[in-house]
């Protein structure tokens, strides 16, 4: 087994800190961590499914527009900061597994640590509507 | 190889007749195998280390953690730096903005030292690294960076099957999640996993650490939990408060280990203390 990146770790502590839901994935777009608020909202707890890979994680929720259309992973903001190493934004809707749908609005910012090493990247979320 | 503390207290030398034992000098651990010295960190130890040396020894490799002035205060003192026929290699972490040698040159440099870093007499060779592994003689040595202000990284020297740990200032209980329960969410796991001989920080108490929670250091309890996770042989204790005398280090460490089984050995860093290893 290997530890992870201090800057994981930390941005880790970070998430596991904050009221405000957070998605941390690595540069291959595995979701590696989820916070308790993002658990609640999206209705799957972090140590019943561990580690997510981009295909899973993306078409868990079924993310869809206000027109019901489902987005692919290259329209979520967290996929598009990991292939540009740029911050993102968007609002979509998505389906808690508990049933509800929720629309969401979502920051996403790369993770480069010291000496410029890309390492992942962080979204931060917000519910703005609830169905 | 034959492993030497020349120094090993923390923040500030702090010589005196209660730290005798342990003694005030500030972080510096020698590596000697054949041909090949490695010296880790240059703090104030450096200067008696520099006058041990024997004059044929003219390639040396210094590897600083970090460059918090405890680590390398004793640099300017070296007296190999004054050697023209003397190669020193130094590797130290890169930062986000200034470049390793900016950052040295802060310290030689007026109004910090009167010898600027590009009048040194000896051939210099800087090193960036990150989350690296490079070669020394027969030597391959990882590093990678660590939960400390600053850039600090930790060292892993692997000979054979021998590895020696050098993580003089982290604080993994800041920098882990649910520390030390999972490994793979901790700092410095990977530098120290199954060291022969592990160094590490534990400059407090537990209710000293209590009251300096993120200033990058870590109490015995600590050190002790961390090695336990690590699964290190040997834990030696760096790093020492300098305000501690022999006799509280003796007590702290008395306190962490009384009526405890450890599979491992836990010793206070030492002043002039030897190790050897295959």
């Amino acid at each position: 087994m290997s530890s992870k990146e201090i800057e994981i770790i930390l941005s880790r502590q970070l998430a596991d800190s904050l009221s405000t839901p957070v998605f941390i994935v690595d540069t291959e777009g595995n979701l590696i961590f989820y916070n308790e608020p993002a658990e609640e909202l999206l209705g799957l707890r972090y140590e019943e499914t561990g580690e997510m890979d981009v295909s899973q994680w993306s078409s868990l929720f079924k993310p869809e527009n206000d027109e019901g259309i489902f987005l692919p992973p290259e329209e979520l903001p967290l996929v598009q900061t990991l292939s540009s190493c740029l911050p993102a934004h968007g609002e979509f809707w998505i389906n808690s597994l508990r049933g509800s749908l929720y629309k969401i609005s979502v920051t996403s910012f790369p993770i480069i640590g010291r000496a410029n090493r890309f390492i992942g990247a962080i979204a931060i979320f917000w519910k703005i509507l609830e169905k | 190889m034959k492993i030497t503390i020349w120094g090993c207290r923390g923040s500030l030398p702090s010589p005196g007749i209660h730290k005798v034992k342990y003694g005030g000098n500030t972080s510096c651990v020698q590596i000697e195998h054949k041909n090949t010295c490695i010296i880790l960190d240059g703090g104030s130890g450096i200067l008696r280390l520099g006058k041990s040396l024997k004059p044929d020894v003219l390639e040396i490799n210094i590897l600083l953690t970090h460059l918090h002035l405890d680590h390398i205060m004793g640099l300017g003192y070296f007296q190999p730096f004054y050697n023209p026929k003397c190669t020193i290699n130094i590797w130290g972490p890169a930062g986000s903005l200034d470049s390793l040698v900016l950052r040295l040159r802060r310290y030689f440099s007026p109004p910090f030292f009167p010898v600027r870093l590009n009048e040194i007499p000896a051939t210099l060779n800087i090193f960036e690294i990150d989350n690296s592994t490079f070669k020394i003689g027969d030597f391959s040595i990882t590093s990678e960076y660590i939960c400390h202000p600053g850039p600090t990284v930790g060292y892993r020297c692997e000979l054979g099957a021998s590895v020696v740990s050098f993580l003089p200032d982290h604080e993994p209980a800041l920098g882990s999640c649910h520390f030390p329960n999972l490994p793979e969410w901790c700092s410095g796991f990977n530098i120290a996993q199954d060291a022969d001989i592990l160094f590490h920080d534990g400059q407090y108490s537990n209710l000293q650490y209590a009251q300096q929670v993120g200033w990058g250091h870590s109490s015995i309890e600590d050190a002790i939990k961390f090695a336990e996770m690590t699964n290190a042989k040997k834990l030696v204790v760096f790093h020492h408060d300098p305000t501690n005398t022999d006799s509280q280090l003796e007590d702290m460490l008395q306190q962490c280990t009384l009526n405890r089984k450890l599979d491992f050995e836990v010793i206070m860093g030492r002043e002039n203390y030897v190790f050897m290893l295959p």
